[in-house]
């Protein structure tokens, strides 16, 4: 059996398998399903300083091996966090991560300080990229000055693994990773969902709400595995790679491409159990190879 | 196929079944189609211990649904179960229930049916639907109570909608459960909080995970958006902004 530790910044994982915010709840909704101490890391979901309602229902949209969500970041917030989840987050057999988001600087930075205050949870994963808020979220994370200054101040305030989630709807993903980078963040997370949007001809309406929203799914796993490769190339911090990861197989297709560590997101919907399974074919896969460890792939593309 | 647009599927589970309560659902996973992908939220229609099967009763509505229309006997479905939670019923006094169902959405009442009578309590149906072809599987409700119907063509039952019967203004309930088209349900809520009786409805939203941890499935509530997949799909109409 092949080593399967990964580290992001100070973060050691037993494996490189998480799971992707707003995907897997706070991990305890999966808990009939996968043994979450199998896993490198649950990323916890989106959190805000101020509880947020999010966007009035429909949110969501099944489309051509994808889906789109525009659930608009809906949390209790920050100290509803502390008070009532962190107690079963901490004990969740796993390391947790917490993603945390913003409508303007000073939100970050204090959601930030107060999760850099507990014990347990060892990074942050900074949400500049949520595609479905009006303020803030993927505003801060499509330029890369605004996105320097967000994840600068946050830098100042969090100690711990700072990670940036970037946003694919941008022309140069790695500008924004290189100026996240120079910020201070410890590592890069993408992709974020791609703006979309879904009608009903019959009703001549959006299906959405919000009228666009975020897609996921299979269906861009192409455009997230090119974007991950681009952003490994163009940074020193270790890369996080997500999008449509659907199984072990397209896990290894990041780690190749450069990515530290995966996240699966919407595949969890499909197969509640994919997230151990994608750990046991990622060792499959090592052992068949040959490979003593899991940092052996990460990058080796062959080109 | 019960109808042209709807069908009943039995599956044969290997594993015991696990206790469920009327109202709960599955996560179907439909295989077979390369436009879909995500698992498909159906009501649990009836439940048989002895054989371990359950049935389900499913409206053709696009290809996730039509996909399953064609599965052949002997095909497998992946599926999640029991989900949510189902009508309250359970050590609660009551004893004139009326069960209100629109179109497809009479299945979870079978269920519920075949739990009242184990109850010792006969229940009362009030199924609506646009012709005769859309009352589904009467014989199969008749066998556990009392079947009033009305339909918008009179071709069954009374004309018109089910709150329209004159079966409520002759006899007393003292809880309604109701399923069926939010129009419907939403009279339904107005007529028992205009009678005071307690009224449990049964909600029919577009979900993802079905297990709580997407939050696309929400209803607007007295405490803010809820998971309809975690929460309900059964809620008191007091706890919904329906009436006020």
């Amino acid at each position: 059996m092949a080593s399967l530790i990964t580290n992001i910044g100070q973060l050691e994982l037993q494996n490189p398998v998480m799971t992707a915010s707003g995907t897997f709840g706070y991990g305890t909704e999966y808990q009939d399903f996968v043994d979450l101490k199998k896993l490198g890391a649950i990323i916890v979901k989106g959190t805000t300083l101020n509880p947020r309602q999010g966007n009035p229902y429909p949110r969501m949209a099944e489309t051509p091996s994808g889906m789109l969500n525009a659930v608009g970041l809906q949390n209790k917030g920050a100290q509803y966090f502390i008070d009532n989840i962190y107690s079963t987050v901490r004990n969740i057999g796993c390391t947790a991560i917490v993603n945390v988001s913003g409508s303007c600087v000073e939100d970050y930075v204090k959601a930030a300080e107060m999760i850099d205050a507990l014990e347990d949870i060892p990074a942050i994963e900074l949400n500049i990229s949520c595609p479905n808020v009006k303020q803030g979220g993927m505003a801060f994370g499509v330029k890369a000055d605004s996105a320097a200054q967000v994840v600068e101040a946050v830098r100042k305030a969090y100690h711990k693994t700072l990670i940036v989630k970037l946003s694919p709807n941008v022309t140069d993903s790695t500008e924004i990773a290189r100026a996240a980078e120079a910020s201070g963040a410890d590592s890069v997370s993408l992709i974020n969902t791609m703006l979309g949007m879904a009608i009903d001809a019959e009703r001549r309406k959006p299906i959405l709400s919000t009228i666009t929203g975020g897609l996921s799914g299979p269906a861009v796993k192409p455009v997230a595995l090119r974007m991950v490769w681009q952003v490994a190339k163009a940074v020193k911090i270790p890369v996080i790679g997500m999008g449509g990861i659907s199984n072990a197989t397209d896990a290894i297709e990041f780690m190749l491409a450069g990515a530290s560590a995966i996240e699966i997101g919407t595949a969890n919907f499909i197969d509640p159990s994919i997230s151990g399974k994608v750990v046991d074919g990622i060792n499959d896969y090592l052992d068949r190879h040959g490979f003593s460890s899991v940092k052996d792939i990460i990058g080796a593309l062959d080109i | 196929m019960l109808s042209d647009a709807a069908f009943l599927l039995t599956l044969t589970y290997g594993d015991p079944l696990p206790e469920m309560a009327a109202g709960q659902f599955a996560e179907l996973l439909v295989e077979g189609s390369n436009k879909v992908m995500l698992r498909r939220p159906i009501s649990i229609h009836k439940v048989d211990i002895q054989q371990n099967t359950v049935e389900f009763m499913i409206q053709i509505v696009g290809e996730g649904t039509r996909t399953l229309s064609q599965l052949k006997p002997g095909d497998k479905v992946n599926t999640l179960l029991p989900l949510g939670n189902g009508f309250s019923y359970k050590d609660k006094a009551f004893k004139a229930p009326l069960l209100v169902g629109g179109g497809v959405g009479i299945a979870p009442l079978l269920h519920l049916g075949q739990e009242l009578n184990a109850m010792g309590i006969k229940p009362t149906f009030l199924f609506g639907g646009r012709s005769s072809k859309h009352i589904l599987r009467p014989e199969e409700y008749e066998l556990q109570g009392r079947l009033f119907v009305t339909t918008e063509d009179a071709s069954m039952g009374e004309k018109g909608f089910v709150t329209d019967h004159t079966l409520l203004g002759k006899e007393q309930f003292d809880i309604i459960f109701a399923c069926g088209p939010t129009p419907m349900l939403k009279s339904v809520a107005r007529f028992a909080e205009a009678k005071g009786i307690e009224c449990q409805v049964s909600l029919e939203h577009k979900m993802a995970c079905g297990i709580g941890a997407c939050l696309c499935c929400v209803e607007d509530t007295n405490d803010g958006n809820v998971c309809v997949c975690k929460e309900g799909p059964v809620f008191d109409i007091k706890r919904l902004k329906w009436l006020h």
